[in-house]
């Protein structure tokens, strides 16, 4: 029973839904309204999920003195932090997007430059990942290269200082071989959806019961 | 040879240190270069100056602080180029963490055009529920938004009176840095034929390109230099404009140093075939 019952209930959510898209009108469009909002809600409960294995499992490292624990102590430091910001900033402001409020502050001045920050490293790393990886060792290689070059400067406004057609070799490159490609993925990771929700809703795919 | 050993191997401190300058100068110096603006972004902008006076405009906050410094100038200048039209401005966000850059966007320019909140622009806030709430805002918004982000009933809000779903939206401006584009396309443009146009960052932008050639966005804001684009149609240079002589000065960088690079790998590669 412990996985007939799971199986049933995905088989029987998962036909609902297909049905109820293509067939918006009463009473099939309240049921889908309905099941819609139940998601929302299941959604909102996996972020409490989320937040209890991530605080138990950095709890534990810093339990265990496992390696590394300092920086699981930062996190829950920041954690609880930021908890205490958004509880304080509800009982005192209007919102917690109210600017000025204290949970926009550890938003403005702590998270931001901190995700800023992570990205920007992204910059520094690319750059010298392309000046080792871009050589041209072969014809594809040599291909590759000039085509990132034209993309690279048509995308940038010195780029029509150095040649007019620049930004047309650019959009062309975009618009033809880049989408050529990217269809036939695209077609490929549609087809691959389909018969993986196939697979789930007639309950040959179970790994998710685990 | 040792030259070339040399330029085929160069230390990476020295591409990042010439990386930071080359990126630090022109914002210190805030030089400008003309921007040259493309087919998808002057269509982007034709789709918000075609609509008539008062139309309502959903605008979807994606994104998040990694992203901001190329999309956040995409919301100013669309909430600017909005306003100044007298559309309204109905405002969500599928990412948590991208939504108080919303409200800091609707915060800066709507004052400009003296909107006024709950008449002329909302700010809904985030509702954990993605593809789901996005099927489901086709046929009631107030299900998935009872309220907006500070707690006012969606009913006793002027401006949402007579929005209840898809066919009271004019334009989606979809402002994208990951999946959320294409499922606004797939599920709310696709099965409620809502028209989108899209801001997304430059790693996104590309996987766009199929949407806009098929016309199931009617226009699209790609990366930096798209904001760039935008920021020079609506006529008023932002952080857009500015970031796009370190980008350019930073790809030039970027392609010496990739020449440099194969030069002495070929030299290297000859000397040892000979």
């Amino acid at each position: 029973m412990k996985k007939e019952i799971p199986l049933a209930i995905t088989f029987i959510t998962g036909l609902i839904i297909i049905v109820t898209f293509f067939i918006p009108h009463q009473p099939l469009g309240t049921m889908q309204q309905r099941l819609l909002l139940w998601y929302s809600i299941v959604l909102g409960f996996t972020m409490l999920l989320g937040m209890d294995s991530l605080l138990r499992s950095n709890i534990q490292k810093i339990v265990r003195k496992a390696p590394g624990w300092p920086f699981a102590l930062v996190l829950i430091i920041g954690f609880l932090g930021t908890l205490i910001a958004g509880i304080y900033t509800w009982a005192t402001s209007e919102s917690l997007l109210s600017l000025g409020s204290s949970f926009m502050y550890v938003y403005t001045y702590f998270i931001i430059p901190l995700q800023a920050t992570m990205f920007s490293l992204l910059a520094f790393f690319i750059a010298s990942a392309a000046y080792r990886a871009f050589r041209a060792r072969s014809l594809e290689a040599t291909l590759l290269l000039i085509t990132a070059a034209i993309v690279m400067l048509g995308r940038v406004p010195v780029g029509v200082e150095i040649w007019d057609k620049l930004p047309v070799m650019q959009d062309w490159i975009m618009e033809v071989p880049q989408m050529a490609a990217k269809r036939g993925i695209f077609i490929g990771i549609a087809l691959g959806t389909v018969a993986m929700s196939l697979r789930v809703i007639l309950g040959l795919e179970r790994t998710y019961l685990s | 040879m040792k030259f070339f050993e040399k330029i085929a191997n160069i230390d990476s401190r020295i591409i990042y240190l010439l990386l930071f300058i080359v990126v630090l100068i022109p914002v210190m110096f805030k030089m400008v270069l003309p921007v040259r603006v493309s087919e998808p972004v002057q269509a982007a902008y034709d789709s918000i100056e075609k609509l008539p006076e008062g139309s309502v405009i959903l605008f979807s906050v994606d994104y998040d602080a990694s992203s901001a410094p190329e999309i956040q100038p995409m919301l100013l200048a669309t909430l600017r180029h909005a306003f100044s039209r007298k559309h309204k401005v109905v405002l969500l966000g599928q990412w948590a963490l991208g939504l108080p850059f919303g409200e800091i966007g609707l915060n800066e320019i709507a004052p400009q055009f003296a909107a006024r909140y709950g008449v002329d622009y909302v700010n809904l806030g985030y509702r954990p529920g993605y593809r789901a709430q996005m099927v489901g805002m086709g046929r009631e918004i107030r299900d998935f938004f009872a309220t907006d982000y500070k707690g006012t009933p969606v009913d006793e809000i002027p401006l949402m009176k007579g929005i209840h779903n898809y066919n009271d939206i004019d334009l989606l401006v979809g402002l994208e840095a990951g999946q959320a584009g294409d499922e606004w396309i797939q599920f709310a443009g696709a099965r409620y034929g809502i028209n989108i146009i899209v801001g997304a960052t430059g790693v996104i932008a590309p996987d766009m390109f199929h949407y806009l050639q098929a016309k199931q966005i009617k226009g699209l804001v790609g990366g930096l230099q798209g904001a760039a684009e935008y920021e020079t149609l609506v006529k008023h240079a932002g952080t857009g404009i500015a970031g796009m002589v370190a980008q350019s000065y930073a790809h030039l960088l970027l392609l010496g140093f990739i020449l440099i690079g194969n030069v002495g790998y070929f030299v290297i590669r000859r000397r040892k075939q000979a």
